[in-house]
């Protein structure tokens, strides 16, 4: 019995690839860029950048190379993502070649110009995209790796702590060194330990949801079940006491609430999640002096920039502090234009994590309402992709790194902004930064690929759905 | 270079980003708002008709479907109870086969038992499938397909569903 139907399941029809879209938005997404560094070029110099052409070709050759193997590899992917990335990537570059065109920064010792190795890193990024999609074919591989992952992400995150590897950069300890580069491994470490949560909480999730006595309208959930959250709250706060990082801590405990919270169901986990860092960081800021200094700067700047000890650390994130503000004061509604500002004088980490404000004095607040509204929209793509994606563990997967990515942003936006207090973290896509760029890469790939096989039509069903007979109805 | 430039690149500028956001923004659009399936059922419908259309021009597109044609299907009894299907033009198959529109959980319906269909004047019609137990509509056993009024009860096995406005 065959019968010819013109639809079967609603959705399943000819699904589009959108690969053209794609295309599209990317050729956009790289003309932008241009645009932005011919506007800082004829601000600064008052001619056409010298190397605009090679620039624009080095950027248009990554996305094109990228969208081959997205059209190759991942036929169905959501068409949005790497359209958005390649813009904020793109833009990143104008603003530190921008940056490095400073002379108050380049009289600076400390300073040295970024633009052609974020440029070679975002190339790097782009290679480790590709190696992801065309290696990972399905991302529920990844599942046999939860506990070696879980192992590997802790080994990642005490690595600074390592004497001789571990460096110390304006108090923060979160970087080593390996022969001449320093690496971030914490930029690494979010997206081998969203393997292991969306691993763990797939299997443990009902025993979580479930299990609970109701108290005061929440759920609570039995004692022996709480050990995991106080592990991963113990492994965080052990962060921000020893590697002094506020940043890479709330990461990773906001990350595992969040992938807590979509897993159960359960508001409690959220209240519990807040109080416990909350109270965590109440306590270690008592006593770590770095952290009291980014709270001073963060209450109020200008004030204690006259009550700091001088040279201190204090007076050090005070005064950058200020300058921020300053900065994202100066650009007002509609900015000052590439190129004509005067971010340049938060001077340290003019270029990495406060990279930020040089986006709000030049683009002013329309700007930097659209730069958040790129982020926006990769992590709504990214929630996006969790809810269309069949299986348990993507699904889970794709919200702990969308997650992750949101949490980043908000830490370091707001930390810029005077909203919570300053974190050393960076600004994905923006900042100058390798391991960042690079680990961001990876994490767009691997959105990619659950995107792909999340919207990828659904296969035929099985040939004998009904193994039993009809019964026939005896009259 | 000039000040004047300057600010129309500054605004310009501005104007490129945002409008990169919006045609984001619109790309995702079509992810939230109506299945490539509705797209295409009122795309037939205006096609069907195309006088109808061109006398009324501004109409929307309710408008353009029959007056008084039913907008929903409802199951009334069987264990899919108070389930409805929005009609837009589409084929709605019911039986027990795993890709049927609407999948019988029911022992007496068959894999493939029926099909409602709109034809070109946009009339709904049921028309069984060869099934073994039968489609009733308003108690006669179906043997051809058969217009489908407003109201009228089709009884699948122990499922009735019928059409709604």
């Amino acid at each position: 019995m065959s019968v010819v139907t013109n639809t079967t399941t609603i959705g399943a029809i000819d699904a589009p690839s959108r690969r053209n879209t794609e295309l599209l938005l990317l050729a956009f997404a790289v003309a932008i860029p241009v645009f932005a560094y011919l506007n800082v070029g004829l601000a600064l110099d008052g001619e056409v950048p010298s190397g605009m052409l090679g620039y624009g070709l080095g950027l248009g050759l990554m996305a094109s190379v990228a969208h081959i193997v997205v059209r190759k590899f991942a036929r169905y992917a959501d068409p949005l993502l790497l359209p958005l990335a390649t813009l904020l990537n793109g833009l990143g570059l104008v603003l530190i070649w921008r940056l490095d065109q400073s002379p108050r920064l380049n009289a600076r010792a400390d300073f040295a110009p970024q633009a052609t190795n974020q440029l070679v890193y975002s190339a790097l990024g782009i290679a480790l995209f590709v190696g992801v999609l065309m290696i990972l074919k399905d991302h529920r591989v990844l599942q046999r790796f939860t506990y070696i992952s879980m192992a590997a992400a802790m080994v990642l995150l005490l690595l600074p702590l390592v004497p001789g590897l571990g460096a110390d950069v304006f108090g923060a300890k979160i970087w080593i060194r390996v022969g001449g580069f320093s690496i971030q491994p914490g930029e690494f470490a979010k997206i081998v330990i969203a393997v292991f949560f969306s691993g763990y909480l797939m299997v443990k999730r009902d025993a979580l949801a479930l299990a609970s006595r109701r108290f005061m309208g929440l759920y609570l959930p039995r004692g022996r079940d709480l050990g995991p959250i106080l592990t991963i709250w113990a492994m965080s706060l052990l962060i921000l006491v020893f590697e002094n990082d506020l940043g890479t801590s709330l990461l990773f405990f906001g990350m595992f609430v969040v992938m807590l919270y979509v897993a159960t169901e359960r508001t409690s986990w959220i209240v519990m999640g807040l109080l416990m860092s909350a109270g965590g960081a109440v306590v270690v800021a008592q006593f770590a002096s770095h952290v009291q200094s980014r709270v001073a700067a963060w209450l109020d700047p200008f004030g204690c920039l006259e009550t700091a000890p001088p040279n201190s650390n204090m007076i050090n994130a005070c005064d950058q502090m200020t300058q921020v503000l300053m900065s994202f004061g100066a650009g007002g509604t509609l900015g000052t234009g590439l190129g004509q500002g005067n971010s340049d004088l938060i001077s340290f980490a003019a270029n990495s994590d406060f990279i930020f404000a040089t986006v709000g004095e030049e683009l002013g607040l329309t700007g930097v309402m659209a730069f958040l509204l790129l982020y926006g929209l990769i992590i709504e793509r990214g929630i996006r992709t969790a809810l269309a994606a069949r299986d348990p563990f993507g699904k889970l997967f794709a919200v702990g790194l969308s997650g992750a990515f949101a949490l980043q942003v908000f830490v370091v936006a707001g930390g810029v902004m005077g909203l919570i207090p300053l974190t050393g973290m960076t600004m994905p896509f923006l900042a100058a930064g390798g391991s960042s760029v690079i680990a961001n890469w990876a994490l767009i790939g691997i959105l990619i690929r659950i995107s792909d096989t999340a919207r990828r039509p659904a296969p035929a069903p099985a040939p004998s759905p009904d193994a039993e007979m009809t019964q026939v109805v005896r009259p | 270079m000039s000040e004047l430039t300057l600010t129309v690149m500054r605004l310009g500028f501005l104007a490129v980003l945002w409008l990169f956001v919006i045609v984001a923004v619109q790309v995702i659009r079509s992810d939230l708002f109506g299945t490539r399936v509705t797209q295409r059922g009122s795309r037939r419908n205006a096609d069907a008709r195309p006088q109808q259309a061109a006398r009324q021009p501004a109409a929307p597109a309710q408008q353009r479907q029959r007056r008084g044609a039913p907008t929903k299907l409802v199951v009334t009894e069987g264990s899919l109870n108070g389930t409805t299907v929005a009609l837009q033009g589409q084929t709605i198959t019911l039986g027990r086969a795993h890709d049927s529109t609407i999948v019988l959980d029911d022992d007496y319906a068959s894999s493939r038992h029926a099909r409602i269909y709109p034809d070109r004047d946009g009339q709904w019609i049921v028309e069984d499938l060869g099934s073994t137990n039968g489609t009733y509509l308003n108690r006669t056993r179906l043997t051809t397909p058969t217009p489908v009024p407003p109201g009228a009860p089709i009884r699948i096995g122990k499922t009735v569903i019928e059409l709604r406005k």
